[in-house]
């Protein structure tokens, strides 16, 4: 593929979805806007998997010299005067989000097609869906600092609306935490911007990736500040508190994009922005994070195993997930980057299936209770099969994607070695077998036993949206299980160059 | 890809894809009709098809494997650890192959008459066929994957969904309100042992670069770092083969179907540990401390399982108690140096405790209930299962010249070689075990005599049912399994037999050539007669005991101890008191603090700023007077300001 298309692909991917949300917004029809919503998001997903040929995808790193190779790049002027530029490009971490988001938008937007969650419109869930993703995917693709700020900002205000608008019955409060939490986030993300700015005097991702351009004293400062940012985004603990509430007031799309792909714009930032921009200020607080990692894989198992409300655990469960994500960032070996990259993949797939599967449990049986559900496989077997799919999944079965994040996570603590790190691993492991207590309680709870009341009426039957929507999650779930390489084969060359030097 | 690769190869896959074609089926029809018999005649098929398959491979394996042979394709590359695709093939895989799929499809062919709906069921019940064979395929694929796995990471894979299947079977009885208990805490117990496995795989994986079982076999890893992952691997495999102190699952797995039970017990899942144990042998047997550890393991295994057999009242308890006794002979052989031993009785175990388990399901199906307090006098009936039953407890007890004897002499032999002139292990290990196991011979013989009596033999304890020889769905994989429970302790006495289980030579007893032939793995002695002494006392105190009062349970010969037998020294609920309980509190207490003091500091901050901001805004919201004399306060500041600014200048 020429260089040409590359960059037409790449400017689409971002177009696509934003005019498809003008026009849902436009459209005085309720049922054809949420039609051409769908097929925007489409649209977008068919211009982004293109974007993994041509390019530089297979050059192996043999030229050593940045550390940071696009496969494709558009840059452009955006304010001469601040020297802001419209830095676009793709590589072999970013593409497999990029890729991820397009498809639980599609997803989501096919999803409402069908039903329409209560409280306003279809065509304006539509399109707010639509922006988000405009937001997710710029700041998965942006390459100058500015204009990540930028896009990370963009997701706030619709996300908010999103939940205010379609959510559950506490929906303004955790609306509002949610957008003040993160606000104060992306004011450390802007504070964190500036420091790189000024001090390198370029907001050039790829020139200031490997920390060339800066000095100690300003990486350690940058790292703090953006550590600091991305953690209340993915969140880690214990900056965590926001999320909960969130997803569970959400509306299943909103909870499927929030736990889907929105968490992973922290963990991709830490690794592409602070990672990247400030390595020395990581090493410095490596030991730190991989500290609070382990403390959110334990807290949040532990507070999942006393939950009583489904969405509410499976929201909980994205603290322990994302705990193991952040574990394997904070070891800063290739392994550990690795298990980072597919682990943040895997619980994307595998908490948007959840989210799904709660919320055709909760719209049937108009209870979340885990106390009210029981003995769901007497009545639907079909969903209580899939929730239970998804359950083992998110548990980590080898096999499935799940594994080899949270695997390889612990591999890479112990690869680091020490005893601080070996703690680490040995209390992530004990966190995986505290993973599967909550799970399975959750399963005996709801799938086991006598049907309660609220279950009792309900019938066998799966829709055939709800079908379509959830197969390619089974599916995809299934295929990064057996081929790991689906998302690491493409990755290997980025994080080999981020990391020079190192395992 | 050469024939013996192809084969191994294969050997999960099939039964994955029956498993996982399967799966595809309606799981449960409302209406009892066509739509649930014909979902269920499928289910039928690809179920045994898969199992007849992968015994048929088996076999071809064992036929033409002639020397061990390995293939390798890289899977994925996680930064320097390369995690590969593989097969690691010996005459040990195909042997402990042909078992597994032997066993599983014994337990196929009888699942399909155990669990239907009989002319005389009052309620119609949907068993949920279709889903409960392909969880049976999948179970086997999954230690079938174990069995041929050249990678640890694969190995791991095989293992955790064994563990999952056995989750998912155990829970399969719907009617049992235990069944979803037993099964998450099947799953629980062995994860957390797991946790150890996942650990010492790491360690090993890092220490060798690759997770591939020859490079880490080969691979000369420092001595504290193997030490520490051979005692890690064995937290692993004591969950999954049911080792003090992660047993408690094993009695509780009861809740399964029968055929369940059997599968668990005699071909996957409790086998996998020690077989891994033997796989891996070369590194366990450069760690004295490991093997200690497993000794001491294997004997409090060993003495507590035939001890809590003796006293329960479950037919199925028993067997699964006696199931935990003699996996502690299989991990004594590995601890005292004796692989080639172990995976011995491991086959014969498997021969004898599936027909067990699957004669216990025909009382089971005949008479309506598991508890021998309320069976007895069903030799009459029942006397095919009679003579079935009475083989396999036989071989279970060890009496000549059925398959156990031989097996458990020659883990005894080993036992007594590595206490006399010591072994990989020091040498108390090898008394610890041997001395265990010849307890373990008395207490074996007293309780098997005693399931022999109490359910067969004297008068009915309910006559009122008119129990009868299973139908022939059920019978002939009984009948069947009697052929190797009977005879397969003779193999044995072959040379060749003995080298297929120690396919690269022994790591740990001397002998000057590989080419010359293995000792055979039987050795009739003057030593014999010890156990065989024992077994006739443990025999005969229970067949006297009963002799005096037939109608009695010839537990009562435990006198006082017979409560600390009958629930199996409390462990169970010790492990409740020390590890669940605390857990949970532990995760209430996570709760409330997460609640109340993190998001707590959040929400507080957020109040307070509200307050701040309210509190500021009442201050602003001044009267007319108040305010016009304010701004006339501040006009009058900024002029004295700009006076005295301006005046400096």
């Amino acid at each position: 593929m020429s260089g040409v298309v590359g960059q037409v692909l790449l400017v689409a991917v971002l177009a696509v979805p934003a005019a498809g949300a003008v026009v849902v917004a436009a459209l005085r029809h309720d049922r054809a806007a949420r039609l051409v919503g769908t097929v925007a998001a489409g649209l977008t997903l068919l211009a982004a998997l293109p974007l993994v040929t041509g390019g530089d995808a297979g050059g192996a790193g043999t030229d050593p010299s940045p550390a940071l190779r696009p496969w494709h790049q558009v840059d452009l002027p955006w304010v001469p005067g601040l020297d802001l530029r419209f830095h676009l490009g793709v590589d072999g971490i970013s593409w497999p989000l990029v890729v991820l988001t397009a498809l639980l938008t599609l997803l989501c937007c096919g999803f409402t097609l069908w039903k329409v969650p209560s409280g306003g419109s279809g065509r304006a869930l539509v399109a707010l869906l639509l922006v988000v993703e405009v937001g997710i995917l710029g700041t998965f693709l942006a390459l100058d600092l500015v204009l990540f700020f930028v896009f990370f900002e963009v997701v706030l205000l619709p996300m908010y609306a999103i939940i205010v608008g379609w959510g559950g019955p506490d929906r303004h409060r955790a609306a509002r935490k949610f957008a003040l939490y993160t606000l104060f986030g992306s004011v450390l993300l802007l504070v964190g911007v500036l420091v790189v700015v000024t001090a390198a005097g370029t907001a050039d991702i790829v020139a200031l990736t490997g920390g060339t351009g800066l000095s100690r004293g300003p990486q350690l400062a940058a790292f703090t500040l953006l550590a600091l940012a991305f953690a209340v985004k993915s969140p880690l603990w214990p900056l965590h508190s926001w999320l909960p509430d969130a997803h569970t007031q959400a509306p299943t799309v909103g909870s499927v994009i929030l736990a889907g792909v929105l968490l992973k714009m922290g963990t991709y930032g830490l690794i592409r922005v602070a990672v990247g921009v400030a390595p020395e200020g990581a090493e410095w607080a490596a030991p730190v994070l991989g500290v609070l990692a382990v403390a959110a894989i334990l807290v949040g198992s532990l507070v999942c195993l006393a939950q009583t409300e489904l969405k509410r655990l499976i929201a909980y469960s994205s603290v322990g997930h994302m705990g193991f994500v952040l574990l394997g960032v904070a070891t800063l070996t290739g392994t550990g980057l690795r298990a980072a990259l597919i682990g943040n993949i895997a619980h994307g797939i595998i908490t948007g299936l959840l989210f799904f599967l709660a919320g055709a449990i909760k719209d049937r049986t108009h209870t979340g209770d885990l106390a009210n559900l029981s003995g769901l496989r007497e009545t639907a077997p079909r969903l209580a099969g899939l929730l239970g799919f998804a359950a083992v999944a998110s548990l980590g079965l080898p096999g499935l994607a799940g594994f080899w994040g949270e695997a390889f996570a612990v591999v890479a603590a112990v690869q680091v070695g020490g005893p601080l790190w070996l703690t680490l691993a040995v209390l992530a492991a004990l966190g995986g077998a505290l993973t599967a207590a909550y799970l399975l309680r959750l399963l005996r709870q709801v799938t086991h036993g006598r049907a309660s009341s609220a279950v009792a009426r309900l019938g066998p039957g799966v829709a055939r949206a709800e079908l379509l929507t959830w197969a390619p999650l089974v599916l995809l779930t299934l295929a990064v299980g057996l081929a790991p390489i689906l998302v690491l084969g493409v990755a290997q060359a980025p994080v080999d160059a981020l990391l020079p030097g190192r395992p | 890809m050469s024939t013996p690769v192809l084969l191994g190869t294969l050997l999960p896959a099939v039964p994955l894809v029956a498993g996982l074609l399967g799966l595809l089926l309606p799981p449960a029809s409302p209406e009892a009709g066509t739509a649930r018999r014909r979902a269920r005649r499928a289910a039928i098929t690809l179920g045994t098809t898969g199992a007849a398959l992968s015994l048929l491979l088996a076999v071809a394996l064992l036929a033409t494997l002639d020397a061990p042979t390995e293939a390798t394709r890289t899977w994925v590359d996680f930064g320097g650890l390369t995690v590969t695709l593989g097969v690691r093939l010996d005459s040990t895989v195909a042997l402990v192959a042909v078992a597994v799929a032997a066993v599983a499809l014994a337990v196929q062919v009888y699942s399909i008459g155990y669990l239907r709906n009989g002319p005389h069921d009052e309620v119609d019940v949907d068993h949920r066929y279709p889903p409960y064979a392909a969880q049976i395929s999948l179970f086997t694929a999954a230690m079938l994957l174990v069995v041929v796995a050249g990678d640890l990471i694969l190995l791991l894979i095989g293992w955790e969904v064994m563990g999952l299947c056995s989750y998912l079977l155990i829970a399969h009885e719907r009617r049992l309100p235990a069944a979803p208990g037993a099964a998450m805490k099947a799953f629980l117990v062995t994860r957390v042992g797991d946790v150890g496995f996942l650990l010492g795989i790491a360690l090993l994986g890092v220490s060798a670069g690759s997770f591939r079982i020859a490079d880490v076999l080969s691979h000369d890893h420092a001595t504290g770092l193997l030490t520490a992952a051979c005692l890690l691997l064995l937290a692993g495999v004591a969950g999954k083969s049911a080792q003090f102190p992660l047993h408690t699952w094993l009695p509780d797995a009861m809740a399964g179907p029968t055929p369940i039970s059997a599968l668990i017990h005699a071909a996957t899942m409790v086998a996998a540990g020690v077989y891994v144990v033997a796989r891996l042998f070369p590194l366990f047997g450069q760690v004295p401390v490991a093997l200690a550890v497993l000794g001491v393991l294997a004997s409090i295994t060993l003495l507590l399982g035939a001890f809590a057999a003796i006293a329960q009242d479950d037919l199925k308890r028993v067997l699964a108690w006696s199931t935990v006794s003699q996996l502690g002979y299989l991990t004594g052989a590995l601890a005292v140096g004796a692989p080639a031993a172990a995976l011995f009785h491991l086959l014969t175990h498997a021969a004898f405790k599936a027909l067990l388990f699957l004669a216990a399901g025909a009382v089971i199906h005949a008479a309506g209930t598991a508890l021998m307090s309320q069976l007895g006098g069903l030799r009459r009936t029942m006397p095919v299962t009679f003579w079935s039953m009475l083989i396999g407890l036989g071989a279970l007890a060890g009496l000549p010249p059925l398959s156990g004897f031989f097996s458990k002499d020659s883990v005894l032999y080993a036992a007594e070689e590595a206490a006399r002139h010591g072994g990989p292990a020091p040498a108390w290990v090898g008394w610890s075990v041997w001395l265990a196991g010849l307890v373990g011979v008395a207490l074996t013989a007293g309780y098997a005599t005693r399931l022999l009596l109490r359910t067969f033999l004297g008068a009915p304890r309910s006559p009122l049912r008119q129990p009868h020889d299973p139908p022939a769905v059920l019978r002939w994989p009984v009948l069947l399994l009697t052929v190797p429970a009977a005879l397969l302790g003779l193999a044995g006495f072959s040379g060749t037999f003995a080298r297929w289980l120690e396919p690269y030579g022994s790591a740990t007893r001397q002998r000057p050539s590989d080419l010359l032939p293995a000792d055979p793995l039987v050795h009739v002695g003057p030593t014999v007669l010890l156990p065989l002494a024992l077994l006739a006392l443990g025999a005969g105190l229970a067949w006297a005991r009963w002799r005096r009062d037939p109608g009695g349970d010839p537990a009562v010969l435990l006198g006082p101890l017979r409560p600390l037998s009958a629930r199996a020294f409390w462990l169970d609920d010790l492990q409740h008191t020390l590890v669940v309980r605390p857990i949970v509190r532990l995760a209430a207490g996570a709760r409330t603090a997460d609640e109340v003091v993190v998001d707590g500091a959040v929400t507080g901050s957020g109040r307070v700023a509200w307050w701040l901001g309210g509190g500021l805004a009442a201050w602003h919201r001044a009267t007319l007077p108040r305010a016009a004399a304010g701004v006339l306060a501040g006009a009058l500041l900024i002029g004295l300001a700009a006076v005295l600014i301006g005046g400096d200048a």
